[in-house]
């Protein structure tokens, strides 16, 4: 048991700083850039928790994490507890206390914010489940239970098809997962780069779900090898949580040179395909020594990265407005900043330019003022008169969203999409237009975060069992 | 992963396997493709559906040798299983009774993907010529299997060692010429650049003619953008939009560009492998 520390000591002390690998070496390598808290600076850190009840915490998360219990449990030093308080309502905490958000959610609306020191939520959970996963520590195992001869099908092995494999499992069903790629685990595993999130983890937490029975069938792309009116045909529930895969592109003279690539192709390459490790894998790359990425959010910034470590002399960010409306996460940007990424902010690309054999050579912009605010609340950027530029580049990457793939929607009979082609399904449910299907993730959402995807798996599996226990 | 069942080498860089895949092999449709990583540390090879048995749970790809993957895929085994096989994806071709003829046109290795939509077309019903062609005789290849799938069958080479001597766009062009009128429909599949001809080709005559392109691609779901083509002026992802478009509209000189963007890397890749594998 870890001493509990007086209020007035709680309000002096500080953040602990999460050890990382330097900027310097790292950029030379994958490997993960933050080190995670020792057992000490976990309990340091904890002992700052004010254990307010009700939690302003707890709000901001969207999958209402138990976190002044968890934190409590660290000061317990019962992890066992503690993971599996987090458990409850977050089936992949390794990967959310990585990759999530906080400061716009758990540590955004923590009340030690008026100190300007929120607690660190996110490396807490981290914390609590690498030790857990260490110690071989595991959730609540399958339920011997009658409901096996029900069996469901998730079209996608991203969170939100996992988390909703995981639910269901637990519950006795029979629970089947297509996915199209040869390796499970959606962005997490073929988007969101090594550095940030390692594979090992994904694979870890693919690992337990299939341990609890779920089958999943890779290279399965549904739309093609079966349809979902098949599925619902032959299971007794369909879960849709494909993800909003298809890259979108800016639609300027010059996208199709060699040397530009949407940042899901380039990310794809490095991240599943292993392409920082040509030629010991077979999937090239073709990186120059001045590498343009495009965006402003968390994608943008694991490819300007990525392609830094490959070998980029200068990696650089364009974005059409300034630093405060970059949506990439806090730590995300600072950690570009450290690794020397520049940032060339309030500038729009408009045209890419290509040399004889159809290579990239320059890449015209434009620099932008911010005017009124828009719809989003944000001041929309407007280009300033006379004011081009030709950058001299290598490589243009694209990171300016995702959108919406038509595959599985158009092999759905019944199932309503709206006119972005995302599923329509209800927030609570996840239930769409069939009444054997639901929806869940980015696939509903349009590009959105982990946790949300998260939350929307464990929602439709609630879902799916009140309903079939119905019948 | 997915067995190899069966392995036959048909020229010197040329070879067809048979290989597992019941659910592929029951979904596939003309004009559909695959894709495989040979093994755990390879590359994603877009390989056309060139034939298909429900019964016996099999998907046929030919394939030629070009590179350091089809290398490595030509030097495995029957018995062997690939890392990962994956389809049908793409668009199956938009096959229908015709009033006319139908001309298939199939150049090189492009000869495997015409036939499963030439099978189809006669099934049902239509009255298909083929003009196959290759650089010798001894390139040419599934003779047999294309004239199953055709009415009438027209070999050409390159050097004359086989049928007319020439190109397949000049047959094509000579057979427009005297009966244009009676043809409805074209395929042409095979080199860029020979679709490219066949599609000029075409064009003098007015008549429609589809290809089916084989940009580099990664993913094959149109999740990646990496098979960017530009047909009719609009940017279409040939994995899901196509294979197949219509010839008239398409860029080929980008194609060929887009195609030729890892030479270098390509070659380097090939050359280790050669060495360490000890293969000329
Ligand atoms: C580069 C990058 C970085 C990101 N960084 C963060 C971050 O730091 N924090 C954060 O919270 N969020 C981040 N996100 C967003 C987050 O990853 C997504 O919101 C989340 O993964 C959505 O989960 P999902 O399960 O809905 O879909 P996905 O993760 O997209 O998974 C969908 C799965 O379905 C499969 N699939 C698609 N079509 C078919 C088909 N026809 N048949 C079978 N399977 C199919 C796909 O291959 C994929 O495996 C990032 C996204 C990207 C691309
Ligand atoms: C939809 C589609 C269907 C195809 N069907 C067939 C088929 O039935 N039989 C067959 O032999 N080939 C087919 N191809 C081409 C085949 O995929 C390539 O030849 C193969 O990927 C080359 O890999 P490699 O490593 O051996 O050669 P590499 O060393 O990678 O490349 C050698 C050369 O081949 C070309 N190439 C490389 N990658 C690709 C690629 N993905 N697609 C096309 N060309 C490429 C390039 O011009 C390159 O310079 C198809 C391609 C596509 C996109
Ligand atoms: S709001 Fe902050 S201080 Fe209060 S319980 Fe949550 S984490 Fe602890
Ligand atoms: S190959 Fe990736 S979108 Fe076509």
């Amino acid at each position: 048991m870890a001493e509990r520390i007086k209020a007035s000591e709680k309000f002096k002390r500080d953040r602990v700083p999460m050890k990382e690998q330097d900027p310097k070496e790292r950029i030379n390598n994958f490997n993960e850039v933050p080190y995670g808290y020792s057992f000490e600076e976990a309990i340091k850190e904890a002992q700052r928790c004010l254990q307010c009840k009700p939690a302003a915490c707890v709000e901001g998360c969207p999958a209402d994490v138990h976190v002044p219990e968890f934190i409590d449990k660290i000061l317990d030093e019962d992890i066992e507890g503690a993971f599996k308080e987090i458990k409850l309502t977050n089936a992949l905490p390794a990967i959310c206390g990585r990759v999530c958000p906080q400061e716009e959610q758990c540590e955004g609306a923590c009340v030690m914010n008026k100190k300007g020191k929120p607690i660190a939520i996110g490396r807490l959970e981290r914390f609590v489940a690498d030790l857990a996963r260490d110690k071989g520590i595991l959730d609540e195992p399958p339920a011997e239970s009658s409901k096996a001869s029900k069996r469901i099908a998730i079209v996608g092995s991203g969170p939100a098809g996992l988390a909703c494999a995981a639910d269901l499992a637990k519950l006795g069903y029979d629970v089947t997962i297509f996915e199209a790629l040869h390796k499970p685990g959606g962005v997490l595993v073929y988007g969101i780069p090594e550095f940030r999130l390692p594979k090992a983890i994904v694979q870890y937490e693919v690992d337990q779900i299939k341990k609890m029975g779920v089958k999943i069938y890779t290279d399965y792309v549904i739309g093609y090898i079966k349809t979902v009116d098949e599925l619902i045909e032959s299971y007794d529930a369909v879960f849709l949580a494909n993800g909003a895969g298809a890259p979108s592109f800016l639609r300027i003279p010059g996208e199709n040179l060699n040397g530009v690539y949407s940042a899901s192709e380039f990310l794809t390459r490095s991240n599943l395909m292993r392409a920082f490790d040509f030629p010991n894998y077979d999937t090239p790359l073709d990186v120059g020594k001045r590498v343009v990425v495009i965006g402003g959010g968390n994608v943008a910034m694991d490819a300007v990265r990525t392609a830094k470590r490959l070998g980029a002399e200068e990696a650089i960010i364009v974005y059409r407005r300034s630093r405060t409306e970059m949506p990439a996460r806090a730590e995300e940007i600072e950690h570009a900043e450290a690794e020397g990424i520049q940032f060339e902010l309030l500038t729009n690309p408009i045209k890419i330019l290509g040399d004889e054999n159809g290579k990239v050579k320059g890449l015209e912009c434009v620099r932008m003022e911010l005017g009124e605010p828009d719809e989003s609340g944000r001041r929309r950027p407007v280009p300033i008169e006379g004011s081009n530029f030709v950058m001299d580049v290598d490589n243009v990457i694209v990171a300016i969203g995702q959108n919406a793939n038509p595959i599985v929607a158009r092999s759905a009979t019944g199932v309503e999409t709206n006119k972005w082609g995302y599923f329509v399904a209800d927030e609570e449910t996840g239930k769409t237009t069939h009444p054997k299907v639901w929806a869940g993730g980015d696939i509903v959402t349009g590009a959105a975060t982990v946790i949300l995807a998260v939350g929307a798996g464990k929602k439709a599996a609630k879902s799916i069992h009140e309903t079939l226990s119905q019948k | 992963m997915a067995k190899i069942l069966k392995k036959e080498q048909w020229s010197d860089t040329i070879f067809s396997m048979l290989v597992e895949a019941k659910d592929v092999a029951k979904a596939a449709k003309p004009g559909q493709f695959i894709i495989l990583i040979p093994k755990e540390h390879g590359e994603r090879v877009p390989l056309t559906i060139a034939d298909s048995s429900v019964n016996e749970g099999w998907v046929q790809i030919v394939f030629q040798v070009v590179g350091k993957s089809t290398l490595e895929l030509s030097r495995m085994n029957e018995g062997e299983e690939l890392f990962s096989f994956v389809g049908p994806l793409g668009m199956p071709s938009e096959v229908e009774k015709f009033q006319g003829k139908v001309v298939m046109i199939g150049g090189g290795i492009g000869i495997a993907p015409i036939h499963p939509i030439a099978k189809k077309l006669k099934e049902m019903g239509n009255h298909v010529v083929s003009i196959i062609g290759a650089k010798t005789a001894d390139l040419l290849i599934m003779e047999d299997k294309i004239r199953e799938a055709s009415t009438e069958v027209i070999v050409a080479t390159d050097d004359g060692s086989k049928g007319k001597k020439g190109f397949v766009n000049a047959v094509l062009e000579e057979l427009l010429a005297t009966e244009a009128d009676n043809v409805s429909k074209i395929w042409a599949i095979g080199p860029p650049i020979m679709m490219k001809v066949c599609a000029i080709s075409a064009g003098k005559f007015n008549k429609p003619i589809i290809v089916s392109l084989n940009p580099i691609m990664v993913d094959g779901t149109g999740m990646c953008g990496a098979c960017r083509v530009t047909v009719g002026g609009q940017t279409k992802f040939a994995c899901v939009d196509g294979p197949e478009f219509d010839g008239a509209l398409v860029d080929f000189d980008e194609l060929m560009a887009r195609q030729r963007q890892y030479k270098e890397l390509e070659q380097k890749a090939l050359e280790l492998y050669k060495s360490k594998e000890g293969v000329a």
